[in-house]
């Protein structure tokens, strides 16, 4: 794709931001402590990375999906975990305010959200809800103005430090699968509220992922979001957000493992020659690239075709986010091929972009979810 | 306040390559970007603005039409207005020739209290076109400025850096200011400012628009011609001498020796 003088624009606040800021020392710090600085959070908020296609009224900056994927392509090209920490505001967080907020909770919450005050969790999986999401067995019962909710949520991103979470809960019993379904915006402090134990990932360390248990929780009417019953279109809605979003992480980390596969196959020499003379290797490069420059055609696409609410745009996020993560894990891994017993070694780069980009084709929809997703709008037009 | 901005949209290297044939720089597949001093410079501005309210930042660069991409990344990073000084008739300019239309450009823009420019640009290495421009519109000019200590009511006092410390100099206002890169770290655009940039006008200005006669422009007023550029063959690599101070020096001497330095 050719860009617009904008978007160029775009990717280079992005890419100068990603250099500057993510350097080793912090990035191997992040991994070693679990924690992610807050003075990098404060730096991203005020580039504008927590809310760039909300618009200014609500605190964002006004910009477009195209914007949203360049920066988040080009953090992750860096650090994968930054970009969980971008994507959260932008998509899960936001992106159901955006859809059905009211004017008051738009106010209320989207505006910190977007400004990177106040950090807004999304509250869909369950223990036994995962790609399986509408079997939701978290209820929530009317008592006046008020919800009694109660269930379990699991793998909720940024959820030990949250200060809201969007729950989905089951308001009509009567209704079967994905039916009867509403939304809540949930304060972390209000009784009956708690997290579970920090799980301890394989990668995307520095971003704290827990359960959320609620128990007798009471949520005002106020806070419902959207209409009752309505949740479940307003999650999937979503996702299609979020779906672009990973796809988008997928190709910059791709990208980054790229990078250094190249940079690694023409120093190291054996046999007489660097590796890269190689034609194994070689072919290999050619493959990684070739792969990964078609998966960064079927994100901008589907940015593109989201922008415009295009009524393909559901499907090209889901081919996106299948084939990116898909081929991301390809390249990461033959990435470390290349690097040979060093990839295998925490110091180089590839051994944590090979652990971190193995949650891509699992979160926010399987690659198995998003076949059927493509599937089913193929075969049920 | 009002502030003025001098910036130019230069090749993003240290090491510009020359064409061995014309004699002059090859920019193909070399990214443009905003000369790192000039960045300086207008961080010292927006800096300006941040502590006083009402004040407007306006850049003015002299170029190619393409260089109003590194205006809007100006714009971006929270500049008012830009101005490009485009024309076929200011090609070819050298320092005194760009001095004199840069000058000409903010004459057109009107009053103003200080105008920043950086030291110098990354792919000339001349720092002359800023204190030349003061020179023609007859204000002061502070180069290497390093720290902006306190600004008064008609003047400002600045830190001049020199090789080993510094001065401190107090200077009236209008006057011109040349940044180091020590003066600042120069701030990030926005993704709201990108769009905003946008969504504004690049205001473009040739010769008439400034009131200059195209023979007092470019190539036909720069007494500078450029005789010859070449890139410098690179120095060999360096030797080191190892074993006891005694077989050094009997090794350092044989060489000298040898090369008849000695």
């Amino acid at each position: 794709m050719i860009f617009s003088e904008k978007h160029e624009l775009i990717r280079k606040l992005a890419r100068d931001f990603a250099e500057k800021e993510l350097t080793k020392e912090i990035l191997d710090r992040i991994e070693e402590t679990g924690e992610y600085p807050k003075e990098l959070l404060d730096k991203m908020a005020k580039a504008g990375f927590f809310g760039i296609k909300t618009p200014v009224k609500y605190g964002g900056q006004g910009s477009d999906y195209l914007s949203y994927v360049i920066v988040m392509e080009e953090l992750a090209r860096v650090s994968a975990v930054t970009t969980i920490w971008v994507s959260a505001p932008n998509s899960l967080g936001g992106g159901p305010l955006l859809l059905a907020g009211t004017e008051e909770q738009l106010q209320k919450y989207l505006v910190p959200v977007a400004r990177g005050e106040k950090i807004m969790a999304f509250g869909l999986t369950e223990p036994n809800a995962g790609s399986d999401a509408g079997s939701t067995s978290t209820t929530a019962v009317r008592d006046g103005d008020y919800w009694i909710l109660n269930g379990r949520k699991t793998f909720i991103t940024t959820a030990p430090v949250a200060d809201w979470c969007i729950v989905y809960a089951k308001t009509d019993k009567t209704q079967r699968g994905s039916r009867g379904i509403s939304a809540f915006i949930v304060d972390m402090k209000t009784p009956g509220v708690s997290v579970g134990k920090n799980e301890q990932k394989m990668g995307i360390i520095g971003c704290p992922t827990s359960d959320v248990i609620l128990e007798d929780v009471r949520v005002h009417n106020d806070d419902m979001l959207g209409e009752e019953g309505k949740g479940f279109t307003n999650a999937m809605k979503t996702l299609d957000i979020g779906r672009i979003g990973v796809a988008a992480m997928s190709v910059g980390v791709a990208q980054g493992a790229l990078e250094e596969a190249i940079r690694y196959s023409k120093e190291r020499k054996q046999f007489g020659r660097r590796i890269a003379d190689f034609q194994d290797i070689s072919f290999m490069i050619a493959d990684m690239a070739t792969k990964l420059q078609a998966a960064k055609e079927l994100v901008y696409r589907a940015a593109q075709l989201k922008e415009l609410n295009h009524p393909d745009a559901g499907q090209a996020a889901s081919m996106a986010k299948y084939y990116a993560s898909e081929i991301c894990n390809e390249i990461a891994g033959k990435a470390v091929q290349i690097h040979g017993g060093y990839g295998f070694i925490k110091e180089y780069k590839v051994e944590r972009i090979y652990r971190d980009c193995r949650v891509f084709t699992i979160f926010e929809g399987t690659s198995q979810v998003q076949k059927m997703v493509i599937a089913n709008s193929l075969l049920k037009k | 306040m009002k502030i003025i901005v001098c910036a130019k949209q230069v090749p993003d290297t240290n090491e510009v390559r020359i064409d061995p044939v014309k004699g002059t720089l090859i920019r193909d597949g070399v990214p443009s970007i905003l000369n790192p001093d000039d960045a300086n410079a207008l961080e010292a501005a927006l800096q300006l603005k941040d502590q006083y309210p009402g004040t407007t930042v306006s850049v003015v660069s002299m170029g190619p039409g393409q260089a109003s991409y590194m205006l809007r990344e100006c714009l971006a990073m929270g500049a008012d207005e830009a101005v490009l000084l485009s024309s076929r008739a200011f090609g070819g300019a050298d320092t005194c020739a760009t001095s004199t239309t840069l000058a000409a450009g903010i004459r057109k823009l009107g009053k103003y209290d200080i105008i920043f420019a950086g030291r110098q640009a990354i792919d000339g290495d001349t720092a002359q076109v800023g204190p030349q421009t003061a020179q023609r519109l007859g204000i002061p000019s502070v180069t290497y400025v390093q720290k902006i200590r306190e600004i008064k009511e008609g003047s400002v006092v600045v830190e001049r850096a020199l090789e080993d410390g510094y001065e401190v100099i107090e200077v009236k206002t209008p006057c011109l200011l040349t940044a180091v890169k020590e003066l600042n770290e120069p701030r990030y655009m926005t993704v709201s400012q990108i769009e905003e940039a946008y969504k504004k006008e690049i205001i473009v200005w040739n010769e008439n628009d400034v009131n200059l006669a195209p023979e007092d422009c470019g190539l036909k007023a720069s007494p500078t011609q450029v005789f010859r550029s070449f890139t410098p063959e690179p120095k060999g690599k360096g030797e080191m001498l190892t074993g006891t101070v005694n077989e050094m020096v009997s090794a350092l001497v044989a060489k000298l020796t040898e090369k008849h330095v000695l």
